[in-house]
């Protein structure tokens, strides 16, 4: 493993590939009954096409925060996120979904499945708010891809954890976005199941080319991605290249 | 275009594991939109079949009428302008029915010539003219062939005459069923009606005379031609137009108070939209929030869930539209007794029908828009955080837009209902008044469970209260929909008691309950002995003198009309006055203004002091020292004003508009009126009946008949209202089953949670009974003391009678409506109960 101080990966990290995500001094502050309560302080970090990063953290530290801000899920409070090169909080909501939806797949923890659509029409949404013609076929071959060939038809609920978070990622890639997000990817699921999911993750963000943000408490799994940022009260505490 | 395509896929592809709870939705809107589809298809029917019928409401081309019988010369000129004229004349009598040994005070209408000629008289056997003219002979009310079993053939006395019973009338052209029950008739010949020695001077008879016009004279433009002569004789004509137009009237009054009551049920089903919508979208935020981070815009999630409603919202009112159809068919037969006219049209009205579905889905909209609305901010956060929640403290103009358009609705629906801004604006306010004070009764109950929260109580208590304040509680849904609904039925239940007690509560106690009136002077005393030889105290023995008005200071009818700046109602001119004398006030009326003059004796002969009822004065716009110029059967006569009372009419006594003080009335034309009390019904029938031997015109009529004769009447009225109030009490039960069990999926997780941890099945049981009582309790006392409330105001202002809580009545509303909340919520909870938590999580999505 290589050690180098975080102003130095900033630097390597803007002069080389075209940069994906660009993070700002990124503020995040509550407004609680009692305090102003700040869960992220002057965070700054910029990611290139095609990085796998990892945020790592105790509960609380912010990593999940960092996440929506970074997806464009909530406004911050000070600093900018850029993503693509467009500023988020030049955007309304609804400008917002529209980059997401061009640009950004996600990951959840919880899986995330709309319960009333079967698998394959879960994953056809990103590609149907785009337009493509070929969205069923597309999907199919998604899931086919993520060894759901014969589950198409079924509901979430008919489908294991396991199962669900394949569907999951099969819509994540759906919409062949720049960068991925993943909030504990594996964090719902046993031991063998998990590394399944990390391998098609992983094999998948290889084969799209794409940028991956994942939030984990695992390090062995972050271990895996390039960089590693470790948050601590909201802060930055390293930012490792492995 | 695309789009929308998706659009209308998604909103289809997320309905599909929704349909039972979308089903609920609807189930709220069906029942009053087929209340009010049935309810206007019967009104159009109605107005077609009225101008279809008309000649048949007056069975001639004119009709004349007053209470004075037409002079020769005026005959003369009736006869040169028809064809064909017959006269009827009407007046009350006893009359006595041997074979049964009964007597009853009936309406005598005697006639001639071949009226009716237009429609017929409906009678078993069939009427024949000739027939019936052709002898003493009587046609008899199917009323009384009820009452008193008679039978073709039976004798029955009228007055002097005896007359052989030829046929029972069912109807009779123009006369709704429901006013022969008031005072069903017997016809007579005209030609025998001297015999009956009936018609004397001061009686009250209704003198008649319709004519059958040539086929190329216009009848209006006669009416109209004999209009100042006519008024000149206190008489008035009606031709079909006018006829036609005062029915019309009549049944548009019907018909608005008909929707009125339809839209309670509807706006009872828009309750339950609302609150089915809402807790079907909480369910829903998470979804659109995954949505939200896969791209889809605020407006898109939106309009997902719109299109779903609205399509739901059309489904349920194309239901009710034909449910409404099929409705109509049977309201004929129920408002027959109601209506002057027969064999009304069931045709389905394709206008209401569509009229119905627009307002179904226009109302399925906008009352889903206030929980739709909040798709729009939903925050993509929720799928990181399952406890985040949008902050809802903002301004949003389209929620006040859409507060706004919903009083513009419930304001103009009701106007187009009642044709009146100021009362559907009250009508609005009391509606909108209930809803807050429902909001704020379950905001106060929250606060004061968790405030004052039972910390000794075992577990299972304290989670079935803790249920009312806990996240995701129905609180507030629940109250405001089961206690607006309660309040709506409740009030409904009480008036319809209120009136019927009314009436029974008239004849209890010490109270008179037996009236003998049309005594003539000369038998005053030999009536009076006879009261005494059974017995019957004489509680009140009052002469009455028949009057006219003819000026108020000095201003007649004419002038009266034309002082723009007096409001004074037309009938206190045109009316007949029957008018008593005394020295004393009697104990249902005391004087609110003025002083009482009850001795004229020994006063000043030219200044006659009068005492009015406050109703009359308030009508004529009377004040103390007025002038008021009376006719007294042809001598006029000047009043002045000196006192005003109050007088509780509903008390069954002898009470008077107007009272002379004693010395002026005692020479004039009178008859008089004894009021008693008889002990039993069969006291009462003996009693009569050797009345009306000794004295056949002389009329008794006893507190049994009359609410014999009201009960009747308000049984068919309360049927009506019943069967009315049937579409808001099954929208009412409605709502609340969709209500309770919408809100089964609030607690069906937690209930598996608990059942995984080891709750047994009589502890989820009580929790979940103890939280459906506490809401079903609450919002019934709530519903309760709003119908207490709606209830006393309409029966002091609307139908002036003194209001009594129905306790009775008001626990058995509680028990009826708490006991179904229970059961609704325990029914739902069945499930969770008998299956195992995986499956039940499962299944419920």
């Amino acid at each position: 493993m290589l050690f180098i101080c975080l102003e130095e990966i900033v630097l390597i990290t803007t002069q080389n590939m075209s940069t994906i995500l660009k993070v700002n001094n990124l503020t995040k502050t509550y407004n609680t009954d009692s305090n102003p309560l700040t869960v992220l302080n002057n965070v700054s970090f910029s990611l290139n096409e095609g990085d796998t990063f990892s945020i790592v953290g105790s509960s609380g530290s912010g990593k999940t925060t960092l996440l929506g801000l970074c997806a464009g899920l909530d406004r911050v409070s000070n600093g900018s996120v850029e993503l693509n090169n467009i500023r988020l909080d030049d955007l309304d909501e609804d400008e917002r979904a529209a980059l997401r939806n061009k640009y950004v797949g996600f990951v959840f923890q919880s899986f995330q499945l709309i319960p009333t659509l079967t698998a394959l029409e879960n994953v056809m949404v990103p590609l149907e708010l785009r337009g493509e013609k070929d969205a069923a076929k597309t999907a199919k071959d998604l899931l086919n891809r993520v060894g759901l060939e014969n589950r198409h038809h079924h509901y979430p609920t008919q489908l294991s954890g396991g199962e669900q978070q394949r569907v999951s990622i099969a819509r994540a890639f759906s919409n062949r976005p720049k960068i991925l997000f993943a909030d504990e990817p594996t964090g719902n699921l046993d031991e063998a199941t998990s590394q399944k999911v990390e391998q098609l993750i992983f094999d998948l963000n290889k084969e799209a080319g794409t940028t991956l943000v994942m939030v984990t408490h695992d390090l062995e799994l972050a271990a895996k991605t390039q960089r590693v940022l470790t948050l601590k009260g909201g802060k930055v505490i390293s930012d490792v290249v492995n | 275009m695309q789009k929308i395509n998706w659009l209308l896929k998604m909103a289809w592809r997320d309905s599909r594991r929704n349909r039972g709870r979308l089903i609920l939705f609807i189930s709220s809107i069906v029942l009053g939109i087929a209340a009010l589809v049935a309810i206007d298809s019967f009104g159009e029917n109605l107005r077609t079949d009225i101008g279809n019928q008309a000649k048949t409401l007056l069975g001639a081309d004119i009709a004349i009428s007053g209470t004075k019988a037409a002079e020769s010369t005026t005959l003369a000129l009736f006869d040169s302008l028809s064809t064909e004229m017959s006269t009827r004349y009407d007046f009350a009598s006893m009359v006595n029915f041997p074979k049964q040994e009964k007597t009853r005070l009936v309406q005598v209408i005697a006639l001639d010539g071949g009226y009716p000629y237009y429609g017929k008289f409906n009678t078993v056997p069939e009427y024949n003219e000739a027939q019936f003219q052709g002898g003493q002979h009587a046609l008899v009310d199917k009323a009384i062939f009820t009452q008193f079993k008679i039978k073709v053939g039976d004798t029955i006395d009228v007055g002097e005459a005896s007359f052989k019973v030829i046929g029972e009338i069912i109807s009779v052209p123009g006369r709704s069923s429901i006013g022969s029950a008031a005072l069903p008739s017997v016809y007579i010949p005209m030609a025998y009606l001297a015999k009956t020695q009936l018609v004397q001077i001061g009686s009250r008879v209704e003198y008649s005379y319709f004519l059958k016009t040539p086929e190329t004279e216009n009848p209006d433009s006669i009416a109209q031609f004999l209009k100042p002569q006519l008024e000149k004789k206190l008489l008035r004509a009606e031709t079909v137009a006018s006829r036609q137009a005062g029915v019309s009237r009549a049944f548009d009054s019907m018909n608005q108070f008909l929707n009125l009551v339809g839209f309670i049920a509807l706006l009872l089903g828009c309750l339950g939209v609302a609150s089915a919508v809402h807790i079907y979208i909480k369910d829903k935020l998470s979804t659109v929030a995954i949505l939200r981070c896969l791209g889809v815009s605020g407006r898109q999630a939106f309009l997902i869930y719109l299109i779903q409603i609205s399509i739901m919202g059309l489904i349920g009112a194309i239901l009710g539209a034909i449910l409404g159809g099929l409705i109509q068919q049977i309201l004929p037969i129920i408002f027959q007794e109601f209506l002057p006219i027969e064999n009304i049209t069931t045709a389905v009205s394709y206008t209401a029908m569509g009229q119905g579905i627009i307002i179904g889905v226009v109302i399925s909209i906008l009352f889903a828009l206030l929980p739709l609305l909040g798709i729009r901010k939903t925050s993509p956060l929720r799928t990181l955080r399952a406890s985040f929640e949008e902050s809802d403290s903002r301004f949003d103009p389209a929620k006040m837009l859409v507060y706004l358009l919903i009083a513009l609705f419930v304001i103009g629906f009701a106007y187009l209902q009642i044709g009146d801004l100021i009362a559907s604006v009250i009508f609005a306010v009391g509606v909108f008044l209930a809803f807050l004070i429902l909001v704020a009764v379950a905001k106060i109950v929250m606060f004061l469970v968790r405030r004052f929260s039972p910390v000794g109580w075992s577990y299972v208590a304290r989670q079935g209260i803790a249920n009312l304040y806990r996240p995701n509680n129905q609180t507030l849904i629940l109250i405001v929909t089961i206690g607006l609904g309660t309040a709506m039925i409740a009030t409904l239940f009480f008036i319809q008691g209120l009136l019927l007690n009314q009436v029974a509560l008239t004849g209890e106690g010490e109270q008179p309950n037996m009236i003998v009136f049309g005594i003539q002077p000369e038998d005053k005393n030999a009536v009076a002995t006879l009261a005494k030889d059974y017995e019957l105290p004489l509680l009140q023995q009052v002469p009455i003198v028949t009057i006219r008005l003819e000026k108020i200071n000095g201003k007649d009818k004419k002038a009266m009309k034309q002082d723009s700046t007096r409001k004074i109602s037309r009938w206190v001119f045109n009316r007949e006055y029957r008018v008593t004398y005394r020295d004393t006030m009697t104990d249902s009326e005391k004087i609110i203004k003025g002083e009482w003059y009850g001795d004229m004796n020994d006063k000043d002969p030219d200044k006659i002091y009068i005492s009015l009822s406050d109703r009359i004065a308030d009508a004529m716009e009377a004040k103390i020292g007025d002038e008021l110029t009376f006719n007294v059967q042809g001598v006029r006569m000047k009043t002045i004003v000196s006192s005003v009372r109050e007088v509780d009419f509903t008390r069954m006594q002898t009470n008077f508009f107007v009272v002379f003080p004693t010395g002026i009335l005692e020479e004039a034309p009178q008859f008089n009126v004894l009021v008693s009390r008889v002990p039993t019904m069969e006291v009462s029938a003996k009693f009569q009946q050797d009345l009306v031997k000794q004295f056949p015109t002389v009329s008794a009529i006893d507190i049994s008949q009359i609410l014999e004769s009201v009960e009747d009447i308000l049984n068919k009225v309360s049927f009506v209202i019943q069967f009315m109030a049937m579409f808001s009490i099954l929208t009412g039960i409605l709502v609340l089953i969709s209500s309770v069990a919408l809100s089964k999926y609030q607690r069906i997780r937690e209930s598996v949670l608990l059942r995984t941890l080891g709750a047994s099945r009589r502890q989820i049981l009580f929790i979940n009974a103890l939280e459906y009582f506490a809401l079903g309790a609450l919002a019934t006392l709530t519903g309760l003391l709003l119908s207490f409330i709606a209830s006393f105001l309409l029966a002091i202002f609307v139908f002036q009678i003194t209001f009594v809580p129905n306790l009775w009545g008001s626990l058995l509303v509680f028990i009826v409506i708490t006991g179904l909340t229970v059961f609704i919520g325990m029914f739902n909870s069945r499930e969770v109960l008998n299956k195992p938590p995986l499956e039940v999580l499962r299944s419920e999505i």
